[in-house]
Parts: structure tokens; C-alpha cells; sequence
């Protein structure tokens, strides 16, 4: 498993595996709070885009729904933290099957129909908006009230319970990252990624080849989920806070599909690269913009916008495979 | 409650349902046409909101009257969003089409909010608490207003589809890309056109519910939504199911209003978008999936 593990990426790609990893690892020394915050959230969106991409990246299964396993991770977690006081890994325990469960249903009802292409991303769409209003007015969650979680300064970080400071987040965050996306290279090279391949390429031709195409799309969406399932979990701890509204809105699953999108769907780099680029720049016009006292709301979402839109035009297949490309390293990108 | 105010509740969800069924059809026209689904929708609509607003505010225009104007400041609009950036998208795959339409949709809704705020505008019309009484039936007459304009012109979109050249030259492309191509059509110009009256649509839609609702620059993604269950709920590419959806998807969010709580209104909509995709996933009036 490890020599396949390290059989695959030339040294090239390995040295510069290295680097960005040893500038992780350091960056709570040297960053301040805010630039910390930024790292968190860029981590956060490079886990959740690896998380997206073996679905459609792997698998050809257009989830916009996203969301719907973020929000439903968190709930669980923060419902049994803050009513029995069960510490999140345990919730995590629980979240996952939920999440599963959920991606099951949908895959299910999606995969037995017939339900693919544009017709499956607007059900995946329709769980996610059936959720945000449904818990808006399920009251055993607070409804729209929103649920909270207890805040106080903490002498010292309590990993189990995850309470305290930045820095622990940051480091939990990177691991979880770290892990998906060992967990991503495992799969694409295992025989289910060959399979997902298949089927990603040509559902009928897989199909004519005698792979199971409803088991390993229900394996894609459920895996998929259980691996959202702790970004939720993360989400709700490191923010204290979660309402439907916000947490299960469609925007939330946008964000999401972004960064691997724009870093490249379907290769293990591009989530990571993703997130990077979008939130960089998000950031920075928002630094820009405190620093010239430019305060005019939806200013920068528009240039974020224009960014964007550049982005798909010019480089249709994603950042990753050109910078690949140009940094001569080759990655398994499919 | 007595049967007076089902009655009543039905009547305007039927009638609210029509002004949604001609912006789906925009959504349903494109869709089917191009095969390019456009998640700015609702976007565009409020766009065509704004300017109805405008157009009231400022000069006292009736949006009833400005919904031709605004129509082909649409089309316009359509047209060259078509044909300068989507177009080159046409073959990509649908996420790369999506990430477009979504990057279109964050320009237009947050430069909405740059330039109006984020407070709901209304269009108060001299006919804005006028109604009609038949018997025990009470129609606002703004939705009737509305819903007639609708059929009206979701009526001369079938005409033009169904009875003109460039109409049946837009069928043709539908129906075959390549087949198209042999016989000498202009592809890509008609995918602008029909982006166009798509567009126009969308506009004319717009216009006429600034009668019933207000506008704030976050409708739009919510509206692209709505637009999508009706088209999905009535049939992707059928125009009469995207009308049939509509009066659906308005009577079941007038009724969720009345049974439940307005709020919760759009989950019924959803519901109603799971069973359909479950048990005919082609839609209501859909042709059958290949």
C-alpha cells in the first residue's frame, strides 16, 4: 500500500509535496490570528472539494447539494455536544452514518429512476433546499434561532472536546486534509477508481463490461458524504454557531464545488490549488479593500465573479493540469 | 375553513403559478434548445425587475405596459450573452457550463445590490389593492392582470415556435444538432436567438411580478430555483409542461401558505420536484428519456 502509495508521483511532485507541507506545518508559528483564519478556511474548502471530487471528480456524479451532508454532520455533532455533552469525535461517530444514510437515500431514490446528468444535480439541489427549510422549523434544532455552541476563553486546547485557540483548529483541519487526500490517491488507484473511471467515461460501456454501476455510484455518493460529514463537524466546533439558513444554503454548496472546479475536477491536486486561488483572492480583495477604505457592499463579489468567470474561460479544464504542466510534475489527472 | 377560501387560495396560486409557468419558460425554451442549463435565471429576472421598478418610480410607467420595452432590453441582453460567452461552452460539460452561469449570476445579482441596496423595492400601481368579486370568489386584480398577461404571451411563444420559419428552423436545432448543420442552418445564431427569447421571456416575467411581489437583489438565485423545479416538475423542453408546472408549483406554495406557514412554502415545492423525478423523471408532459 505505501510503496503504491509513493510509486506514483515523480520526485519532482514529491519535493513539492514536501515543501507546501513543511510550510503548513509551520505556518501557527509565523502567521498571525487573521492570516491563521485564512489558512483554516482555505483548508476547510481544499477538505471539502477533495470530499466533492471523488463523486464527480471519480465517479461523474454532479452533486450541487452539498451542503446538505455539511449541515447534516454539524447538526448531529452540535446537537449531542451540546445536549449531552458528547465530545465531537464521538459525534463524528454518529454523523457519519446520518450522512451516509442521507447520501444513500438520495443515491437510491436517484440511481433506481434513472435519474442522471442535469436531473441528478437538481435533486441533489432540492435534498439540500428540502433540508435548509426543514430544519428551520424543526424546533428539537432551535429552528431559525439557530443552535450554539458554548464559548469561553480556554486556558489550554482540549482536543478531545475540541475547545481553543486557532492554532489547534488549524492543525486539525490540515490533518483531516492531509487524510483526504491520501484517502483520495487510495482510491483513485484501487479498483473502485478504475470502476468510477469507467463509468465516468461511459455509463453504458461500464455497465456492458459487467461493472455494477448503481453499487459503485451509491459507493461514490456515500463515501462522498461520510467524508463531508467531518467538515461538518469541524464547521460546527471552529464556528459555535449554525442555522439552516446558513449552513444548508445553496451558496454554501457552491462554495464547494468552486475550488476543485476551478483547480481542476477529478485530479487530487486540484481541490487543494482550488482553494488556495479562491479564498486567496477573496481575502485579498478583502484586505484591498479595507486598506483603500473602499467599503461598497457587493463590490467584491462581483470582481470575484469577473475572476471567476476569467478562470473557466481561459483555462476550461482547471488550474492544476496547466500548472502541472508548466511545474513538470505529472499527476494522475483523469 | 369553508370551502370559499380554498377557493380563493386556489385562484390566486393558479394565477401566481401562471406568471411563474412564462419565466420557466425561458429556462424550458433554452434548455431544450441549447441544452445549456442557465443557472442565472432568476438573476436575469430581477434584473427585468429593477427596470420595471425604475421605469415606475421615475416616469409612473405601468410595468403592464413596460414589459415589451423590458422584454427586449432582455433579448438583447440574451443575445449576446449567447453568442459572446456561451457559445465556446456549448460542448464543454455541464460543470464547466454551471461554473459560467454561476459566475454570470454573482455578477448580476451583487452588482444589483451595488447600485440599489439591499432593500426590497415594490411597484405600487393605482390597481395595486383593487379586486374582483364573483360570487364568493374574490380576485386581487393585480393577479389577474398578471396571469392573463402570461397566457397572452406564453400564447404567442407557441405561435412563434409553432407557425414560423425561424421557429421551426429553432426545432430543427433541438431536435438535431448535426441534422441542423447538413441543411445550412446557422447553429450558433439560433442558440443566440433562442437565448434571446428565452431572455425576452424571463423579462416579460419579470415585469409582471413586480405586481405581485417586491424585489430584492437575492431573489435571483432563489427564482433560478423555482424555475428549475417547474421546468424539471413540468418536462424539460416542453413548453406546455413548463406552464403546467407552474400553475402546480403556485397552488401547492399557496396552499403550503395557507395550511402550514408561508415560510415553509418552498419545501412543498421541493416535495412535489422528488416525487416527479421519481416517478416520471422525464417530467409531466416530458418526452420519454432516451
Amino acid at each position: 500500500m505505501i510503496a503504491r502509495f509513493f510509486g506514483g508521483p515523480s520526485p519532482r511532485a514529491l519535493l513539492l509535496l514536501g515543501a507546501l507541507g513543511a510550510m503548513l506545518l509551520v505556518a501557527p508559528f509565523v502567521a498571525n490570528d487573521y492570516l491563521l483564519t485564512v489558512l483554516i478556511l482555505i483548508l476547510y474548502f481544499a477538505y471539502t472539494g477533495q470530499a466533492w471530487n471523488i463523486m464527480m471528480g471519480f465517479a461523474g456524479q454532479l452533486s450541487l447539494g452539498h451542503a446538505i451532508y455539511v449541515g447534516l454532520g454539524a447538526y448531529v455533532a452540535a446537537l449531542l455536544f451540546t445536549r449531552y455533552g458528547i465530545a465531537p469525535w464521538i459525534g463524528l461517530l454518529a454523523a457519519i452514518p446520518v450522512t451516509v444514510a442521507c447520501g444513500a437515500v438520495i443515491g437510491f431514490l436517484a440511481f433506481r429512476f434513472g435519474v442522471a446528468g442535469v436531473y441528478f444535480a437538481i435533486l441533489t439541489i432540492a435534498f439540500a433546499e428540502f433540508a435548509r427549510i426543514g430544519f428551520d422549523h424543526l424546533d428539537i434544532v432551535n429552528a431559525s434561532a439557530g443552535l450554539f455552541l458554548p464559548v469561553a476563553q480556554y486556558a489550554h486546547n482540549d482536543l478531545w472536546r475540541l475547545r481553543g485557540n486557532p492554532a489547534m483548529f488549524y492543525y486539525v483541519i490540515l490533518a483531516a486534509t492531509v487524510l483526504a487526500f491520501i484517502l483520495s490517491r487510495i482510491l483513485m488507484t484501487s479498483r473502485i477508481g478504475y470502476f468510477w473511471l469507467a463509468i465516468r467515461e461511459d455509463e453504458i460501456a461500464a455497465r456492458a463490461a459487467g461493472i455494477d454501476t448503481f453499487r459503485y455510484k451509491m459507493a461514490a455518493v456515500m463515501i462522498s458524504a461520510a467524508v463531508t460529514a467531518f467538515a461538518g463537524v469541524f464547521y460546527a466546533f471552529f464556528y459555535n454557531n449554525l442555522f439552516p439558513e446558513q449552513v444548508f444554503n445553496i451558496s454554501r454548496s457552491i462554495e464547494i464545488i468552486l475550488g476543485p472546479v476551478i483547480g481542476g475536477v477529478g485530479t487530487l491536486f486540484g481541490p487543494i490549488l482550488g482553494a488556495f486561488i479562491l479564498t486567496g483572492l477573496a481575502e485579498t480583495l478583502n484586505s484591498a479593500m479595507l486598506h483603500f477604505g473602499f467599503d461598497l457592499p457587493g463590490a467584491k463579489q462581483v470582481f470575484y465573479g469577473i475572476c471567476l468567470l476569467l478562470v473557466v474561460l481561459a483555462l476550461p479544464n482547471g488550474v492544476w493540469p496547466w500548472l502541472a504542466r508548466r511545474l513538470g510534475v505529472r499527476e494522475g489527472s483523469r | 375553513m369553508s370551502f370559499d377560501v380554498y377557493l380563493n387560495v386556489a385562484v390566486g396560486g393558479i394565477l401566481t403559478g401562471l406568471v411563474y409557468g412564462l419565466m420557466a419558460l425561458g429556462l424550458s425554451v433554452v434548455f431544450g434548445v441549447v441544452r445549456v442549463v442557465n443557472f442565472a435565471h432568476g438573476e436575469m429576472m430581477t434584473i427585468a425587475m429593477y427596470l420595471a421598478v425604475v421605469l415606475f418610480s421615475q416616469f409612473h410607467l405601468d410595468p403592464l405596459l413596460m414589459l415589451v420595452p423590458i422584454a427586449a432590453v432582455l433579448f438583447v441582453c440574451g443575445y449576446a450573452l449567447q453568442a459572446g460567452l456561451i457559445n465556446p461552452f456549448i460542448t464543454r460539460p455541464e460543470h464547466s457550463q454551471f461554473l459560467l452561469l454561476v459566475a454570470v449570476g454573482l455578477i448580476i445579482v451583487n452588482s444589483l445590490l451595488i447600485i440599489f441596496g439591499p432593500d426590497a423595492r415594490s411597484v405600487q400601481t393605482s390597481y395595486a389593492y383593487d379586486s374582483f368579486q364573483i360570487g364568493s370568489l374574490i380576485v386581487d386584480a393585480s393577479k389577474l392582470y398578471a396571469g392573463a398577461a402570461a397566457i397572452l404571451l406564453a400564447a404567442l411563444l407557441f405561435a412563434f415556435f409553432r407557425f414560423t420559419l425561424t421557429g421551426t428552423a429553432i426545432r430543427a436545432c433541438a431536435d438535431n444538432y448535426t441534422g441542423a448543420q447538413v441543411v445550412g442552418l446557422d447553429v450558433k445564431r439560433l442558440y443566440a436567438l433562442t437565448f434571446a427569447i428565452g431572455a425576452a421571456c424571463v423579462g416579460a416575467a419579470g415585469a409582471i411580478m413586480t405586481l405581485i411581489i417586491d424585489v430584492t437583489p437575492m431573489l435571483g438565485p432563489t427564482y433560478t430555483l423555482l424555475a428549475f423545479v417547474i421546468v424539471v416538475t413540468g418536462g424539460l423542453g416542453s413548453m406546455p409542461g413548463a406552464l403546467l408546472g407552474g400553475m402546480l408549483i403556485g397552488l401547492t406554495e399557496a396552499f403550503a401558505g395557507l395550511l402550514f406557514t408561508p415560510s415553509a412554502k418552498s419545501m412543498f415545492a421541493f416535495g412535489i420536484l422528488v416525487l416527479v423525478l421519481l416517478f416520471r423523471p422525464q417530467g409531466l408532459l416530458g418526452k420519454r428519456l432516451a
